[in-house]
């Protein structure tokens, strides 16, 4: 166990190295002069090229811009938005709350439906409710994020006016947003709760369990779920993306602050030092929040082991 | 092995090596596929998303013919007009013809969706050969590359590619095939693997096979099945990753009719004018919808392993 999780957390330095590398070449890997960039595509003065290439550190060796680059980062420094000339922590720091609780809100209602779906599904089996429940998970695969929310708008705002359409604060800004983030989630889980389920409703210390005359309400909940969750809590580290991704799209749709729509301003804006700092966030999290999921799956499912 | 292939050659009439040898033949030439076609045509769910697809394509493709209005050919007397029998999915905010403009979204969108998977599968299915067949330090190299890309979420990927690239419809199609490489060269590559284990391809090596065919001939056909599945649902992935970006304004810009930037330009107006967003919005979905079923289907067919996942 110890190995594993050395392991793991060894693999994930390079990873987190190669991100910030990227980060860093995105200024040059732009085609043309990085210094337009900085000037936001203005033409120049040669004085004024020359203040700009030292200011950004443009007249140095790449080597030794990456370097203090990286001292940056070590000192919590991601430099300054070009549009704001706002610290960049800063808006991503506000940015990211925001982000996080529609993320985990997305989780909720993808946990929440899918394993309900799924297990309904699965107990009635070949009935009309396993049919629909994945009619509806077919359906929730297939619908853009952001055409569900607007779905979800028209329906429960603009028609019935049961939740607000735009603005943040209390639950009820949070419940259409939350419920288009995590519908795709829950038809993946859906699907595999039922296969995984209606697999182990045959192992036989199921039939044994049923056979001492265990009810059948527990020997769903005791013998079965709780073995057929395993796959399920394996693949959260995939929906975690499409979860991140749902929010960046439905920040969008609602009209939410968050990393998603500071990361499509400043791309509209071509502002780099934010397109970076929100890109080396986000895919730092990231790759941190499924470092943890991976180490999790150690202790849920202690056959679970790296090879 | 199925009945019907044993039948056709009679194997209980031949000695046991060669029926053995005919059988393994004839499984790796034609039943395969053959097996796996009669298996697709028995899924109503798959047929129905072939047409589903098939009819998509052809609408996009006789756009010019169908629509009976011009996709950006504004109109002061039909601006936000409900559906009606002149305008039947209604017209939007310039009073520009809605069913003309899904019509012709189609044209972008959709060669979007095929074209960025075809560089996907190119490139994915390159690199995950040589990374399980060379093995070693390209090996490293490649799964090292593969693992710093699946550090990034497909859409921070491509938004970061189309930051760096800029917005064309070309670099919408990079960006989007791009961010689906590394789970294809991870399938790829595992196949490789197990593939390059077996008795068939030692044998090949030992009778003097060249690398190349190797690869080629005798690696590769294990490797397209489920490049073919991953293949068909990254179709749907990718048009729907592209159609997000062009409705976060990242993609093809409006006046462009595509159906990610129709759907943006209709959010505000879902209020009164719902029909504006909600047309372009059921195309992407009927499109999407159907290339999963089709998707599903395939895998059934290929892999009968995988059925019920």
């Amino acid at each position: 166990m110890t190995r594993y999780i050395l392991r793991r957390l060894v693999q994930a330095v390079p990873v987190l190295f190669g991100i910030t590398l990227f980060t860093f070449l995105m200024v040059h890997l732009t085609p043309g002069d990085p210094v337009l960039i900085f000037s936001m595509g203005k033409p120049l003065s040669p004085e004024r090229e020359a203040q700009i290439r030292h200011q950004y550190g443009l007249d140095k060796p790449l080597w030794e811009q990456y370097w203090d680059y990286m001292g940056g980062l070590a000192r919590g420094d991601l430099g300054r938005g070009l549009h704001d000339q706002r610290p960049v922590w800063d808006t991503i720091h506000e940015a990211m709350g925001p982000t996080i609780q529609l993320t985990i809100a997305g989780l909720c209602v993808a946990i929440a439906l899918g394993v309900t779906l799924g297990v309904l599904a699965a107990i009635f089996h070949n009935s009309w409710l396993d049919s629909s429940a994945m009619v509806v998970a077919l359906l929730g695969v297939s619908t853009p994020v952001f055409y569900l929310g607007l779905l979800l708008l028209f329906a429960f705002s603009f028609q019935i006016h049961l939740f607000p359409a735009t603005g943040t604060g209390g639950w009820q800004n949070l419940v259409l947003p939350a419920l288009t983030v995590g519908f795709a989630s829950a038809a993946y889980i859906a699907r595999l709760v039922r296969s995984s389920m209606l697999e182990v409703l045959r192992q036989d210390y199921v039939v044994t369990a049923r056979a001492k005359g265990v009810g059948e309400r527990l020997v769903v909940t005791q013998h079965a779920l709780k073995n057929a969750l395993i796959p399920v809590v394996t693949y959260f580290g995939i929906q975690l993306a499409g979860l991140l991704t749902g929010a960046v799209v439905t920040e969008q749709v609602f009209s939410r602050p968050g990393l998603g729509r500071v990361a499509v301003t400043a791309i509209g804006n071509r502002d780099f030092p934010l397109i970076q700092g929100t890109v080396l966030v986000t895919a730092g999290v990231y790759v941190l929040v499924s470092l943890v999921i991976d180490l999790s799956y150690a202790f849920i499912d202690p056959r679970i082991r790296y090879e | 092995m199925s009945e019907a292939s044993s039948a056709t050659v009679g194997l209980d009439r031949l000695p046991d090596w060669q029926a053995e040898a005919t059988l393994g033949r004839q499984a790796a030439a034609s039943s395969l596929a053959r097996d796996a076609l009669r298996r697709l045509w028995r899924n109503p769910g798959a047929i129905a998303g072939a047409i589903v697809m098939v009819a998509m394509v052809l609408l996009a493709i006789f756009a010019p013919v169908i629509a009976p209005f011009d996709p950006i050919a504004q109109d002061s007397t039909a601006i936000r007009a409900a559906p009606s029998a002149k305008h039947i999915f209604g017209a939007d905010s310039f009073g520009r013809d809605v069913f003309s403009r899904v019509l012709y979204g189609g044209r972008m969108s959709l060669p979007v969706g095929f074209v960025a998977v075809g560089i996907t599968a190119i490139v994915g299915v390159v690199l995950g050969l040589i990374a399980g067949y060379y093995g070693r330090a390209i090996d490293s190299v490649v799964m090292r590359w593969v693992d710093l890309m699946l550090a990034f979420p497909g859409i921070l990927l491509a938004m970061a590619l189309v930051a760096i690239l800029g917005t064309s419809l070309f670099n919408l199609m990079l960006a989007v095939g791009i961010a689906a490489i590394p789970e294809y060269t991870r399938v790829v590559r595992g196949t490789v693997l197990s593939a390059r284990e077996a008795e068939y391809v030692t044998a090949a090596r030992v009778s003097g096979g060249s690398d190349r065919t190797i690869l080629l001939r005798h690696i590769l056909p294990n490797v397209l099945p489920p490049v073919i599945v991953l293949a068909t649902l990254g179709i749907a992935g990718a048009i729907i990753l592209g159609s997000t970006l062009s409705f976060l304004g990242l993609g093809i810009k409006p006046p462009t009719p595509e159906w990610g930037n129709m759907l943006s330009d209709g959010r505000s107006m879902m209020r009164h004018q719902w029909w504006v967003s909600f047309f372009p919005g059921l195309a992407i979905m009927l499109t999407v919808l159907a290339i999963n079923l089709l998707g599903d289907g395939l895998r059934d067919a290929l892999d009968p392993r995988l059925r019920n996942r």
